[in-house]
């Protein structure tokens, strides 16, 4: 088994009295694409935002490698330029170009070369199909391309490990299917990976393990096979019942 | 309208209006660093001096220039703090203005979703480095139209000038009309000379709006 | 402890004096806004029409209007009509008129911005709903467009009182002058009242438009 990269133990997490997040232990390995799925408001985003520091956390620690994260410490940047994290919202910055997005950060807290960053981006965005809007603004991108574009940007930091937090949520239909696309490729190179979707077919797909959170606990961590056709609770169950309809078309008529 | 006294009053008039344009953008710059301070201050919460700022600019806000001035010009010297009218000028309309700044920077500010601060931090950024290259840049260009705003409207408050006896365009308008009957000439040069100072910059903030506007950001 | 000129204020009628003189800043701001708001929201609804010509003589008078001070304004008023029409208007009535004049084209142009702000899709949601025109804007909107008016001419009263206190520069006698009458009065016997009287009255006109500008703040918020 691969080593341990990210490892988070006894995590609690509240907003005032509202316990998001509670005694949360997860384990990701390197290499691992880590899918997380559950209803909304258990805790799934809030995860990703206390792996990159951008919530303070109650209790338990948040260790990447052997480094604790802690939205307190000094070494926070250098912390968070080993993950990478894509927002619903694509959150590109829409004063600057699709390749100055790109290269800003490796330029300005990595310090390296312009020309090379500026290759590694165009190639990057070559293989996601973007390479002829380089110079564009992010306002003339579609949804789906924005956020191809996000996920490039994250990329070009070198991270150790990936936060996809609900990345399709925003999309029109037809443009879902391009940005997990990508993702899927990505999992097949390897990368370290964790995902918060509700795209249950992608998950099942691309993950080697499910995360099934509720109410802020893990419920199951399963392979998706086990998950999907046997879920062991009665609420991985009902969850996954909301995903499939009753035919309505015999009962024709009832509604009024 | 008599012609002759027109160009012989045009010399006046230029002085005049020079002051108030050294006078307008002296306190105007004035007025934007002291905007900077005080939104700094209260983007970043600090204790203390964020309810001071908070004070000065309600008593900025919710007061005339003229009673500034005034409590600046004949009021101040009475505790020893004595100064010339063109420098009461400058510290009126900055006191003024800087209030107005605050609040135009502030909102350009705050109208930048949190979550664009998070995805610079999530790129290693450290909170300088956000700031400087994906909070700042945008922050500026949404304040610029309440700050072209502010700028003219501070340009036209000069005009109350002349109360503390400088020598602006409403001053030498006034001394004609008074000196020499000659109301319609003066009125008439009052006038060109507003509009020579503050159509440029009017203009000039039409264009940046209609620029930014179309070359918005948008979603 | 040096004679500041809190006693001046304290002497006989003094404060009732003062008070008086910004009654008349507000008695002429009050008129001037009550002058204002009707004939701001005529012309702004004008505003919003198609037609061209009503267009551009409005616009004209809007952007004049705006890029004058309102000293030149006033001075236009009330040295300008004296010799073109021969007219004698007391300071007062001059400065009404200018107010009314400046009030309504900023009147106007909030007017028509809260009405242009409502986004097409709600007059068409209106009318997939089967309203009528009338209707659509009773129901619709006029009370969408009132909510983002109604702050903004709040504050357009706070402006208005600020902008008064430029009538001592015609003569009028309002709360300046009178602080100015005071001290010149007493001057003798108490030097430094300057200081203290104009310190009141900086804080008479905070009290008089602080609370105006906290209402507009506080609606501003409740009905965002």
């Amino acid at each position: 088994m691969a080593e341990a990269l990210l490892t988070i133990e006894h995590l609690t997490k509240r907003f005032y009295d509202n316990l998001v997040l509670d005694d949360l232990s997860l384990t990701v390995r390197k290499g691992e694409v880590i899918v997380v799925i559950g209803p909304s408001g258990c805790g799934k985003s809030t995860l990703l935002r206390c792996i990159n520091a951008l919530e303070p956390i109650q209790g338990g620690t948040i260790k990447l490698q052997d480094e604790v994260i802690d939205p307190k410490s000094k070494s926070l940047p250098e912390l968070r330029q080993k993950i990478g994290m894509v927002f619903q919202s694509y959150e590109l910055f829409p004063h600057l170009s699709v390749l100055n997005n790109i290269v800003l950060a490796p330029m300005k807290v990595q310090k390296r070369k312009k020309e090379d960053i500026t290759e590694e981006a165009l190639e990057l965005l070559e293989r996601v199909g973007l390479r002829e809007k380089a110079d564009s603004f992010p306002r003339e991108l579609s949804g789906g391309q924005k956020q191809r574009a996000a996920i490039v940007r994250a990329l070009c930091m070198h991270p150790e490990i990936l936060l996809f937090d609900e990345v399709t949520a925003a999309l029109d239909p037809e443009m879902v299917r391009e940005v997990l696309e990508v993702m899927l490729r990505l999992a097949q190179q390897g990368r370290t990976m964790i995902i918060v979707t509700h795209e249950m077919q992608f998950a099942r797909a691309v993950a080697d393990r499910i995360i099934f959170l509720d109410k802020g606990k893990i419920i199951e961590d399963s392979t998706p096979q086990d998950f999907f056709e046997e879920p062991k609770t009665q609420r991985g169950k009902q969850f996954l019942n909301t995903f499939t309809y009753q035919a309505v078309k015999s009962k024709e008529g009832e509604l009024d | 309208m008599n012609w002759e006294f027109i160009m012989e009053s045009l010399p006046l008039y230029q002085k005049a209006a020079w002051l108030t344009v050294k006078i307008g953008f002296v306190g105007v710059a004035i007025s934007i660093l002291i905007g900077l301070l005080c939104a700094a201050v209260q983007y970043y919460r600090v204790p203390v001096l964020r309810r001071m700022v908070a004070v000065y600019i309600e008593l900025s806000r919710n007061t005339p220039l003229l009673i500034q001035l005034f409590f600046i010009y004949y009021g101040l010297p009475k505790i020893g703090i004595q100064t010339d009218a063109a420098h009461c000028g400058i510290a009126g309309l900055a006191f003024l203005g800087g209030s107005y700044m605050a609040e135009a920077f502030r909102s350009g500010l705050e109208a930048i979703e949190p979550v664009q601060l998070e995805s610079a931090l999530s790129l290693g950024m450290n909170q300088y480095q956000a700031m400087r290259h994906v909070i700042l840049p945008q922050a500026v260009s949404i304040s610029i139209p309440a700050f072209m705003a502010n700028v003219i409207f501070l340009l036209k408050e000069t005009s109350v000038f002349s109360a503390i006896s400088l020598m602006d365009l409403m001053f030498t308008a006034k001394d004609l009309i008074g000196v020499y009957y000659k109301t319609t000439e003066s009125l008439f040069l009052l006038v060109v000379f507003y509009l020579m100072i503050l159509l440029p910059v009017s203009i000039l903030g039409s264009l940046l709006e209609r620029r930014l506007r179309y070359a918005g950001f948008g979603a | 402890m040096p004679d500041l000129g809190l006693d001046v204020l304290l002497k006989g009628q003094n404060m009732v004096r003062l008070l008086g003189g910004l009654g008349v800043a507000l008695r002429i701001s009050l008129l001037s806004v009550l002058i204002s708001l009707p004939l701001g929201i005529l012309i702004g609804v004008v505003m919003t029409w198609k037609n061209p010509v009503t267009k551009v003589i409005f616009r004209i008078y809007l952007e004049f209007i705006r890029i004058m001070p309102q000293m030149v304004l006033l001075f236009l008023v009330y040295f300008g009509t004296t010799r073109a029409f021969g007219w004698d208007l007391s300071g007062e009535t001059a400065s009404i008129i200018v107010f009314s004049l400046w009030g309504t084209a900023e009147m106007s142009d909030l007017v028509r911005g809260a009405l242009i702000s409502i986004p097409k899709h709600q007059y068409e949601s209106g009318a997939a709903l089967a309203l009528g025109k009338a209707q659509i804007y009773f129901y619709i909107i006029i009370p969408q467009a009132l909510r983002r008016l109604i702050p903004l001419s709040i504050n357009l009263i706070t402006r208005m009182i600020k902008t008064t206190s430029l009538i001592l520069m015609i003569g009028v006698v309002e709360v300046l002058k009178v602080a100015q009458q005071m001290i010149e009065a007493n001057r003798m016997s108490s030097p430094n009242a300057a200081f203290g009287i104009y310190l009141v009255v900086f804080l008479l006109y905070f009290i008089a438009c602080w609370p105006i500008s906290l209402l507009a703040k506080y609606l501003e918020k409740k009905w965002r």
